[in-house]
């Protein structure tokens, strides 16, 4: 986001209202952070001031924990259950509608889902990145979705510079964060008296345009730098920098994966959570009265049983094949697909997992040197 | 190609109720408007909670609430087996024993004394057993009580012709599409919904509470992964023991969980 210092500007912090009431004057529901069952959840803003500050969470393996910012700043926690991924991949949509017609003929039509044009402020580098990779699945060319593609195009990201990562965070080790560098529509970086910030696109731009701020003097620029690399040096967890591909498939039978499916409940909480994973199920669901039935898909996991299921058998009956399948696409097969790993490094596995189970942990046992016997 | 309102024959439809409180019957009559739509689809003959009586005719589908804990449960049921073309079990009750199975091991004569007056006239098994142990079940759906769009579902599946979906998921698969933080995470509290099976939305978790199990086990339910986490968390054994000792307490994997626990404890 600091690339290109001599177009970025300062927006004092009392005036946060105004780029929010910009946003809404544009027409945009505007989508922040809200507290809801002790967690951090994006949710509409009722009014230009209603940005919530000074919230944080403690966050460890298995645990979240709502704490307050002695700073009180605006975007000091690091992040919630879910990045953007509902926003774009809805957890239950239809697809489309059977319908009989009077001579009792069958009428399919696509039923086009109704998106109010968004704006989610409080964005992270990481999440970002996965929406990147979301793109690349859903907006493949000649395969492009179009339900995501509907949502994907009503979004405008406000993104945020990560000042305060959780101990569970790891997207320096992944290149995903903590400073976004791509991606969004709007970047700022949270100082003490004030955000830089800069424009990522083309309707980034009009709203900076339209809030003629001063712009940012080096000293801010300077500020919001050191913050990001202060921000990655903090970052306690890792994965690997190399590619993963071929250790990982070739210790398809080490015995890590049975003592990690001895831990894991198969809840699938760690795939719902991941801002990458977009696996789904498709259902029929028929009216009542026999006349009509609409088809649906909703979010699946591979901790599932019927995601492996195929013709008169379970290829993943139990939870080590499960939780193998998980790890391995996401770090290694994922490589084939999509040219890199499907791992950002948000760390809502780790911290999601009711029973703690660390994604970095059970990397660095998998790939020890030495496979134990 | 038939309309679907020429359905030639309705279905001939029975409710009956055995040992329970009458829950899953209500979440028939609770369907409202849908109960009759439903209504106009099937031939109900015998539903006494919504007014019909005829236990004995012949029927295409038994739906079977509560579980078998009288003398005459156990014989009731082997007639209505005999008289149904389809069999299903409804509510814990009749999928595991229910609540009432809470005597199953532990029962003494001593306790109907101390409790009735007239403790003659108590038939009771010494055991409540769900119906899968005494008749074939062609399918169980869960739960204390079982939901509205579960029995909906069922329902449209058999006049459809195809068999119900049967979903074994845990309870955290809906808890994240509804988009509920998890609850064990961000409270620190020690909720059942990673072994216990989808059907009720995560109707506890969505008020900010622990899920206690009332649909029962999922599949792949790591019942021993879950008891470290509950103890990590400093619940007592034998607070861990009661979480899988519940409205369930009989369905074999929460059973194996809690004699698992007391085994480690002797408590």
């Amino acid at each position: 986001m600091l690339s290109q210092p001599d177009q970025a500007g300062f927006l004092p912090l009392d005036h946060m209202h105004v780029l929010v009431a910009r946003l809404m004057q544009l027409g945009y529901q505007c989508l922040g952070p809200a507290v809801e069952n002790g967690a951090i959840v994006m949710r509409e803003l009722d009014a230009p001031d209603g940005l919530p500050r000074g919230l944080q969470a403690e966050q460890a393996p298995g645990r979240y924990r709502l704490t307050q910012d002695p700073h009180n700043r605006y975007f000091a926690w690091a992040n919630g259950p879910q990045a953007i991924k509902p926003q774009t991949f809805a957890a239950k949509e239809t697809l489309w509608r059977v319908e009989r017609d009077a001579a009792g003929a069958q009428q399919f039509a696509a039923v086009k889902p109704v998106v109010p044009a968004q704006a989610i402020i409080g964005v992270r580098a990481c999440d970002l990145a996965a929406l990147a990779l979301q793109d690349a699945h859903f907006l493949r060319e000649g395969r492009r979705d179009r339900h995501y593609a509907e949502r994907r195009e009503q979004l405008f990201l406000v993104a945020v510079q990560c000042a305060e990562p959780a101990p569970t965070c790891f997207c320096a080790s992944t290149g995903d964060g903590p400073t976004p560098t791509a991606g969004y529509d709007l970047a700022l970086a949270e100082l003490a008296d004030g955000f830089v910030a800069v424009s990522g696109s083309k309707k980034g731009e009009a709203v900076l345009d339209a809030l003629k701020l001063a712009p940012a003097t080096s000293q801010q620029i300077e500020a919001a730098r050191r913050q990001g690399v202060s921000a990655a040096a903090s970052q306690t967890r890792s994965l690997p920098g190399r590619t993963l591909r071929d250790v990982l498939m070739k210790r398809l039978e080490h015995p890590r994966w049975d003592e990690v499916a001895a831990r894991c409940l198969a809840c699938g909480n760690c795939t719902a959570v991941c801002p990458t994973c977009f696996c789904h199920a498709e259902l029929d669901e028929p009216a009542l009265d026999g006349a009509s039935s609409e088809h649906a898909r909703m979010w699946d996991s591979c901790f599932g049983e019927s995601h492996g299921h195929l013709h008169g058998f379970n290829v993943r009956p139990d939870i080590r094949s499960r939780y193998r399948q998980w790890l391995t696409h996401k770090l290694a097969t994922w490589h084939d697909q999509f040219g890199r790993s499907g791992c950002v490094g948000c760390g809502r596995c780790i911290a999601w997992c009711p029973v703690g189970i660390d994604l970095t942990e059970e990397v660095a046992a998998l790939t020890a040197s030495e496979v134990k016997p | 190609m038939n309309t679907p309102k020429a359905d030639p024959i309705k279905p001939r439809v029975a409710v009956h109720k055995f040992s329970s409180c009458d829950g899953c019957q209500l979440a028939f009559l609770n369907l409202g408007e849908e109960l009759l739509t439903l209504a106009g689809r099937v031939d109900l003959v015998h539903f006494a909670e919504a007014g019909p009586l005829d236990p004995d005719t012949d029927v295409d589908v038994a739906f079977v609430e509560g579980s078998v804990s009288t003398p005459e449960d156990a014989e009731r049921i082997q007639h209505i087996r005999a008289h149904s073309r389809l069999l299903i079990a409804i509510g814990a009750c009749a999928t595991s024993g229910g609540i009432q199975g809470l005597r199953n091991g532990v029962f003494d004569e001593g306790w109907v004394a101390q409790i009735y007056s007239h403790p003659e006239a108590i038939a009771s098994l010494e055991r409540s057993t769900p119906i899968a142990s005494h008749v074939k079940v062609d399918f169980e759906l869960w739960g204390c009580p079982v939901s509205g769009p579960q029995m909906l579902a069922v329902v449209n599946a058999l006049l459809l012709g195809v068999t119900p979906r049967d979903n074994a998921d845990k309870v955290c698969t809906e808890c994240k599409q509804r988009g509920y933080p998890c609850v064990m995470v961000s409270r620190g509290i020690a909720c059942m919904g990673p072994v216990t099976r989808a059907g009720c939305g995560a109707l506890c978790p969505s008020l900010g509470r622990d899920c206690y199990g009332c649909y029962g086990p999922a599949e792949n339910a790591n019942t021993d992964a879950l008891a470290a986490q509950f103890k990590s968390q400093g619940l007592a054994p034998q607070a861990v023991t009661q979480r899988f000792q519940s409205i369930n307490s009989q369905a074999p994997v929460f059973l194996a969980a809690a004699d698992a626990i007391r085994a480690h404890h002797h408590d």
